[in-house]
């Protein structure tokens, strides 16, 4: 469909090879298995056609207006971020492996790793690994490498989504072991921590904000860890860093974060960013591709992928992880977006967050039968106590085309289930909110 | 490090202006954030400061000094750099698509479900496996929940002391890092003389200790393992699972199912095979394909269809679970989705015979000067190597691959598969023209004749980059990777 090959083309190219068909070049190909029955259409579609079922199907997504947060947030993506990634010379490029001709690439993905070293206060990055959870897992892994210790200790109130992910990067052996660390009024419990914490632990391994929206007291958390010996793996959503200490501010040794926060859209969960970064001492444990800054042979700057002895295509079995493709491109929009905010623009989406947040908490608690479940200080998402949330949902979504947010009975059942998880970030306006709160009213 | 960073080619941080601004986030909500005293950040982030404009130029500036399919021939074999059909990036963007919530109701998601059941199913039609997970990212992360699932049916059945797999020294180096990172011992084998399999090594190696023999057919020689019947047939009579590598899935694609030739797992790479653009190193799309015996193992959620309608189902107790938050890269799977609306049976076939073709053609060629490690016809790469004319002056496949770049190419892959010294491993895929190949051969050739008279023209190469040949060692011994 897309060969540029003509009839003409093809025999001469046959000829040159010296052969009389494309059949004579497949003789190492047991004829048994050639050209079998395939159950798939006899015709395909034009792209006039193709582009219609897309729309068509795209259509049939709903879209209604999404209270729904829980790892993943919908953001506003500035018309240049979209615009400068969709530029072929970026997005149609490989890893670059011949740096000399890479060069645009290499020197974006060295400023990706300042803007993420800058954002989290800490001292290396890399250029990116596949999404937050699985970031958190490489991390938590490097933990356990450096310490040669078993003994994992997670908060309580850790995104589901990462604590699944996380088993499954330790699926490796059965030795591990995992230790839930309860929370109190929706925060760690800094007397449980205590005691859980001992000589053993590899690392505290936690999210803040955590899974309810609460921002824990990691500075608080970092110490009473680095006391007991352990190391701290931090996940801190980027968009709340413009207001919150940043992980290098209470000497957190691993950082990772969900990377869609910074210009990325939802697609059904990818494709997503996954932060990494560390303290110096550690560069050598960090998986995946690293740019760094150097000088060809006329003394002039350039940048290529360096620390390569960790990586797979060197190491094989003995190699830090197996991550080989990343998300490269999803690290420019991240790294555009940044330079489009800056410290200033970083602040007030922060402020916006956390301000729709404040009038959506302040508005919905307010509603007969609704309260908010926390008293702790919430970034941009809360969790509201409204009856039968699961009900409550599938009711507003037909009659007000509102999804109102997550309800979290399956994955709290302690919670019950009225615990309905509310997000609303900067992409909310004081009508979408007042919409929420009528639908509210009127169905509770 | 000072003085280079006073040269030309400046950072955006070092373009910074205080007080200049892109973006702004205008705020009109009557509500006050709280943030806790000693949580708040003490420190502004050093971010650059720029107008929307000098962050316009900054990027669009540096994507000029770029190599990319779409501006320049790029063989890197493996990696099948076909051309990016852009009605795909558009159906990918369509609002309904980007838009949606990955904790988003069923009942608000019904199109993007029918999109994945439906790829699902294609892709099981196209390979002959009995189900597919889409949600791993990238190849590597596919080798990984391959593995995860070949590791759940052996401790389902009791049989934990499989701890071994298998892999060819000819295998991509995520073969054996995936293994490791499982706690699986990685077993190389040689390969015989003709760069594939050899059955009695092979057989030497197998026992009840083997979990997985992996193999990545065609291997990266760009041969099919013609004994793949004898293989696979001793494999599973000794107890294994065969994982295939289909990161060259591109040379069978409507030509061969990996399921007939007795496969259990494979992968696919959306950003090999199914034409989605790889974004300077990502973000890919991967997608297990299973055997019946192996579908429970899946990680969740699944897709269902109960009469006319898409749901997704987590209720699957043997699932390995989750390999990432939320679903799979869908923005990706849309676009690999929308090529395959475009292709029929037959023309998916045709994909892997123009591949074929355009490889052969090139080997046929190339290797009177550049000699071929195989004598064989290849499949859809061949991996050559430099003319002893040139390895006699002391040159190297590296300065073959910098002149390339001189001659507008991006260079092959080179020195993978590590089995070949200095190996040059081409893969044209379908989509270039035999004009552009003609050229691309027409540089090789003259790069044989250059290095034969002056070695040093091509130990100097490049010489029309925007910089000259990088200190590599330097980077590594003194790493300098942020500003």
């Amino acid at each position: 469909m897309f060969s540029a090959n003509t009839e003409k083309d093809r025999e001469e190219m046959l000829k040159a090879i010296g052969v009389s068909s494309i059949r004579d070049l497949l003789k190492q190909v047991p004829g048994k298995y050639l050209y079998p029955a395939f159950d798939l259409p006899e015709t395909s579609l034009d792209e006039q056609q193709t582009a219609r079922r897309m729309k068509a199907l795209a259509a049939r997504n709903t879209a209604p207006l999404s209270f729904l947060g829980a790892g993943a947030y919908e953001r506003y993506i500035p018309a240049a971020v979209k615009a400068l990634i969709s530029r072929g010379e970026y997005l149609t490029a490989y890893t670059p492996y011949q740096a000399e001709a890479s060069q645009g690439i290499l020197q974006t993905i060295y400023e990706y790793q300042s803007s993420v070293c800058a954002l989290y206060a800490m001292d290396c990055a890399n250029a990116s690994m596949y999404d937050g959870a699985s970031a958190f897992g490489e991390a938590v892994r490097a933990a356990v490498r450096i310490t040669g210790k078993k003994k994992i200790l997670c908060q309580e109130t850790l995104n589901p989504q990462y604590l699944q992910t996380l088993k499954t990067y330790f699926a490796d052996s059965a030795e591990y072991q995992f230790v839930t660390v309860p929370h109190k009024d929706g925060l760690v419990d800094p007397e449980k921590l205590s005691a859980l914490l001992s000589g053993d632990t590899a690392c505290v391994a936690f999210q803040t904000p955590n899974f309810f929206g609460l921002p824990e007291d990691a500075p608080g958390i970092s110490e009473m860890a680095h006391k007991a010996g352990a190391l701290v793996v931090t996940a801190a959503d980027p968009a709340s860093l413009g207001l919150f200490a940043p992980p290098g501010e209470y000497s957190a040794d691993f950082a990772v974060g969900e990377g869609q926060s910074l210009g990325l859209p939802l697609s059904y969960g990818g494709p997503y960013l996954g932060i990494f970064s560390c303290k110096k001492e550690y560069v050598r444990q960090m998986p995946g591709r690293i740019a760094g800054m150097t000088r060809d042979k006329d003394g002039k700057r350039g940048f290529v992928l360096t620390l390569q002895a960790r990586e797979q295509h060197i190491r094989r079995d003995k190699a830090a992880s197996n991550i080989c493709s990343n998300e490269a491109l999803c690290a420019l929009s991240a790294t555009i977006y940044l330079a489009l905010l800056g410290p200033e623009g970083l602040k007030e989406l922060a402020l916006a967050n956390a301000r729709a947040a404040a009038f959506a908490a302040g508005k919905l608690s307010a509603v007969k039968g609704a309260a908010l479940k926390f008293k702790a200080p919430f970034f941009n998402e809360f969790v509201l106590e409204v009856g039968d949330a699961a009900r409550l949902r599938e009711r507003i979504l037909a009659k007000d085309h509102i999804d109102i947010g997550l309800p979290l009975k399956d994955l709290y059942p302690a919670l019950g289930q009225g615990a309905l998880l509310v997000c609303a970030t900067e992409t909310k306006t004081e009508e979408d909110i007042l919409r929420l709160e009528k639908a509210l009213r009127e169905n509770i | 490090m000072n003085d280079i960073s006073r040269s030309d080619n400046r950072l955006s941080m070092e373009k910074s202006d205080p007080g200049r601004r892109g973006i702004r986030f205008k705020n009109t909500l009557k509500a006050k954030e709280n943030v806790p005293a000693g949580l708040a950040r003490k420190t502004a982030p050093k971010l650059p400061e720029l107008s929307e404009f000098d962050v316009v130029r900054h990027y669009t500036k540096l994507s000029k000094i770029n190599f990319s399919v779409d501006t320049h021939f790029y063989p890197l074999g493996s990696c099948t750099m076909k051309y990016n059909p852009r009605v795909n990036e558009e159906a990918a963007a369509l609002d309904g698509f980007a838009g949606l919530h990955p904790l988003a109701h069923d009942n608000a998601a019904q199109g993007t479900l029918e999109m994945l059941y439906d790829l699902e199913k294609r892709l099981c039609a196209l390979t002959g496996m009995d189900a597919f997970t889409l949600q791993p990212a990238a190849g590597a992360h596919s080798e990984f929940t391959g593995l995860l699932i070949a590791k759940a049916y052996f401790a389902k059945k009791g049989q934990d002391e499989r701890t071994e797999i298998i892999c060819p020294d000819s295998a991509h180096g995520t073969n054996p890092a995936t293994a490791a990172m499982l706690g699986f011992n990685a077993i190389n084998i040689k390969s015989g003389p003709d760069g594939r399999v050899n059955p009695d090594d092979l057989k030497a190696h197998l026992g009840n200790k083997t979990a997985v023999l992996m193999l990545t057919v065609p291997n990266t020689l760009g041969l099919f393992e013609s004994r793949i019947e004898e293989i696979v047939e001793m494999a599973h009579k000794a107890g294994a699972l065969i994982y295939m590598d289909g990161a060259n899935f591109n040379a069978l694609i409507g030509l061969v199912k990996p399921g007939e030739l007795g496969v259990d797992i494979m992968h696919i790479n959306a950003h090999k095979t199914f034409s989605t653009p790889h974004g300077g190193g990502g973000p890919g799309a991967g997608g297990i394909g299973v055997k019946k015996h192996l579908e429970e193992f899946l990680p969740v959620p699944r897709i269902k269809k109960e009469s006319g309608t898409y749901k997704t189902d987590f209720s699957c107790p043997d699932s390995i679970g989750k390999v990432k938050a939320f679903f799979g890269n869908v923005g990706v799977l849309a676009r690999a989705y929308a090529y395959l609306l475009m292709h029929s049976k037959k023309e998916l076939g045709g994909i892997a015979e123009n591949a074929i073709l355009n490889a052969n053609y090139m080997k046929s060629r190339l290797q009177e000067v550049y000699p071929s490690y195989s004598k064989d016809h290849c499949m859809h790469e061949c991996v050559l190597t430099p003319p002893s004319e040139l390895t006699a002056k002391g040159l190297k496949t590296l300065d073959i691959a910098k002149r390339l770049l001189d001659y507008g190419f991006h260079a092959p892959t080179i020195y993978f598969p590590l089995i070949v010294h200095e190996a040059i491993m081409i893969e044209p895929t379908e989509t270039e023209s035999k004009e552009t190949m003609d050229a691309f051969i027409t540089a090789m050739l003259e790069i044989k004749r250059e290095g034969a008279a002056d070695p040093q023209l091509l130990k100097d190469a490049p010489h029309t980059m925007p910089v000259k040949r990088l200190d590599e060692v330097q980077a590594a011994r003194q790493p300098n990777l942020r500003w």
